[in-house]
């Protein structure tokens, strides 16, 4: 009785895990399919990947997907951190209100937000081109560094921040020295997160980024329109990796610094 | 006396309309462990905190060795503090925690390593410069806290509960290791506590507080048995507080019966509150009492046994070595010099201190 329960356990398990990564299981399958045709195995082939290396346009757009995501993480990780700090020395109303405020642009579709921001880009008279995209992106990465450096500061023990100023510091080195990196892991995966959205992200980039440039999905884009080419399922699997390995990463970080001090308290 | 280090001088201040000191006045000596005592929201910490430059009074003078550093901010000021929750670095070593101060001031590299030695030393840690505060126990990295304090050679160490996340063994060793330390720097102790016992044990001056307001200031010997009023004879230790009635100098009515005692100055027929200690209560034969009651309860605490008597409608708290048992009758005697009297409340301060008991 007990083992049939298990054995459905499992089925329903297995089942739920076959439709979620079945069409991703296909994609990296094909991308290494020798074979053009999607219905039939032509044997494995690294071809698909190699030809991609040499085309200049997607070696292009990779430059300019690698290079947003950097600096708008970067960028939103310092705004966020700030406004972290600043949200921490406000009375809890004022805190829960701006809060509710900067999830916005998350919780947003991503079509609104990048409808509303090329609207806005248009009214500046801004020109649309790398600059429009990287400020879109910081905008909805913002939120995504508050979220993970806001749980970190409210665990802050107030007392180190003033222990630092009892013994000397002025409140910038304070700050530096001692809050600083005692935030460093949140904001090291906030940064994480906020690189990742933007390697992943299509819709507001599509609206926001103007003729002439391209990152890796708007490319996908593109190229897919004109036809499939085996090349696009090597560039999605390439994509499919990295995301997967950032999110690795990301979930590493704070649980790797729990377990550390956990083992610690242990061995006290 | 010694000389005179630190004054406060007509400080008050309130958190959100709420009055947490109210006027108040104080005066810290060289060398001197002082200790700021009170149950929790009496204002000791706040008291603490405007000292170390923390906290900015609403009104009133810091005068720190004759200069007045009541807006200096805490990085510029000559004391130290060492905080509640120790406050260590945790992504440093003990050795650069105990340094952060002296690198912050530009000191030589060697002055630095002697100075670290030298505090590792003095909180018997050697050793352990290149540990990670994490794998320390409570009280070791109490101990690194006091250490990172002192390496700066303030003239004044604040102390903000120190002991108060350890365990009662530790504690009490730690007492003994705080007056130790403070004998060899021969610097100015401010310390902050709920635990009476702390403050008996260690300190020079005690500063009993309550509500924001000074209720006594003293040595813990006058502290302890001449308490000026009810709410410093009930925190400090267990005592009998009865209403009484001043007939005379040198004899009290206490529950309709007279006593002898040693005060004089309160004048005649006058309401008083007298406090009695529970081990100064003689418990003897009925007929040698000068009142006589029953014994209603009693417990084994160890040193002592602690009784209470019922006596002339007031249940008399007892300590004493000797055990009546429940039920028996006895006599009870206080020696004149045991019984000590105070003014009933009267200004607005003592009575806030009446309905917080």
């Amino acid at each position: 009785m007990r083992k049939t329960a298990d054995f459905a356990k499992k089925i329903y398990t297995a089942l739920i895990f076959l439709f979620l990564y079945a069409p991703i299981a296909t994609l990296i399958v094909l991308s290494f399919n020798a074979s053009k045709t999607r219905a039939k195995w032509g044997g494995f082939t690294m071809d698909w990947y190699l030809s991609l290396m040499q085309d200049e346009t997607i070696l292009d757009a990779l430059g300019t997907t690698l290079l947003i995501a950097f600096l708008s993480a970067l960028i939103a990780s310092v705004i966020g951190t700030v406004a972290c700090i600043a949200m921490s020395g406000m009375k809890r109303r004022s805190r829960t209100v701006l809060m509710g405020i900067t999830n916005i642009p998350m919780l947003n579709a991503d079509i609104v937000t990048g409808i509303s921001l090329m609207l806005l880009f248009i009214s500046l008279g801004l020109r649309f081109g790398f600059g429009t995209i990287l400020l879109s992106h910081i905008t909805f990465n913002i939120p995504y560094v508050i979220l993970s450096v806001l749980p970190r500061m409210k665990q802050l023990n107030p007392s180190v921040y003033e222990a630092a100023l009892d013994l000397g510091a002025p409140p910038l080195t304070a700050f530096f020295k001692v809050t600083l990196p005692d935030l460093m892991p949140g904001i090291l995966s906030g940064f994480l997160m906020a690189f990742t959205m933007s390697l992943d992200d299509f819709i507001i980039t599509h609206f926001t980024k103007g003729a002439g440039i391209n990152t890796l999905s708007t490319k996908i884009y593109t190229e897919v329109r004109k036809g499939i080419k085996p090349e696009m399922y090597a560039l999605s699997t390439i994509i499919f990796v990295t995301v997967l390995v950032l999110l690795f990463l990301i979930n590493m970080t704070p649980d790797k610094a729990q377990r550390k001090t956990d083992g610690k308290e242990e061995t006290a | 006396m010694q000389k005179e280090l630190i004054r406060l001088e007509h400080i008050s201040k309130s958190f959100d309309g709420q009055m947490v000191l109210d006027d108040l006045e104080l005066k810290i000596h060289e060398n001197e462990f002082v200790t700021l005592l009170g149950p929790s929201g009496c204002g000791k910490t706040t008291t603490l905190r405007i000292l170390g430059g923390f906290v900015q009074p609403d009104t009133g003078k810091v005068i720190f060795d004759n200069q007045d550093i009541t807006g200096m901010p805490p990085n510029k000021r000559q004391l130290n503090t060492v905080f509640q929750k120790y406050a260590l670095f945790t992504h440093m070593t003990i050795a650069d925690n105990i340094a952060f101060g002296l690198k912050i001031r530009n000191k030589p590299k060697s002055y630095i390593e002697d100075k670290i030695r030298y505090a590792l030393k003095l909180v018997n840690l050697e050793g352990y410069g290149k540990r990670m505060p994490d794998s320390l126990s409570g009280g070791q990295q109490q101990r690194i806290a006091i250490a990172r304090a002192i390496v700066n050679e303030p003239k004044v160490l604040l102390l903000d509960e120190p002991l108060g996340a350890l365990d009662l063994k530790l504690r009490q060793e730690m007492q003994y290791e705080l007056i130790r330390m403070k004998n060899e720097l021969g610097i100015t102790f401010v310390y902050v506590t709920h635990d009476q016992e702390e403050a008996l044990t260690m300190s020079d001056t005690i500063v009993v507080m309550n509500q924001g307001y000074i209720q006594q200031i003293g040595s813990p010997e006058s502290i302890y048995n001449e308490p000026e009023n009810a709410f410093v004879a009930d925190f400090i230790g267990d005592s009998n507080i009865i209403p009484a009635t001043m007939i005379e100098d040198k004899c009290v009515e206490i529950l309709g019966t007279r006593f002898a005692c040693v005060d004089t100055g309160f004048g005649s027929n006058r309401p008083v509150d007298v406090v009695i200690r529970p081990e100064d209560v003689e418990l003897v034969e009925p007929a040698a009492g000068t009142i006589t009651g029953v014994v209603t309860h009693l417990i084994f605490k160890g040193v002592h046994y602690e009784m209470e008597v019922m006596a002339n409608g007031f249940e008399w708290l007892v300590h004493s070595t000797l055990l009546s048992p429940v039920g028996k009758e006895v006599g009870i005697r206080v020696d004149p010099f045991n019984i000590q009297i105070m003014n009933k409340p009267e200004s607005e301060d003592e009575e806030a201190v009446a309905l917080e008991i």
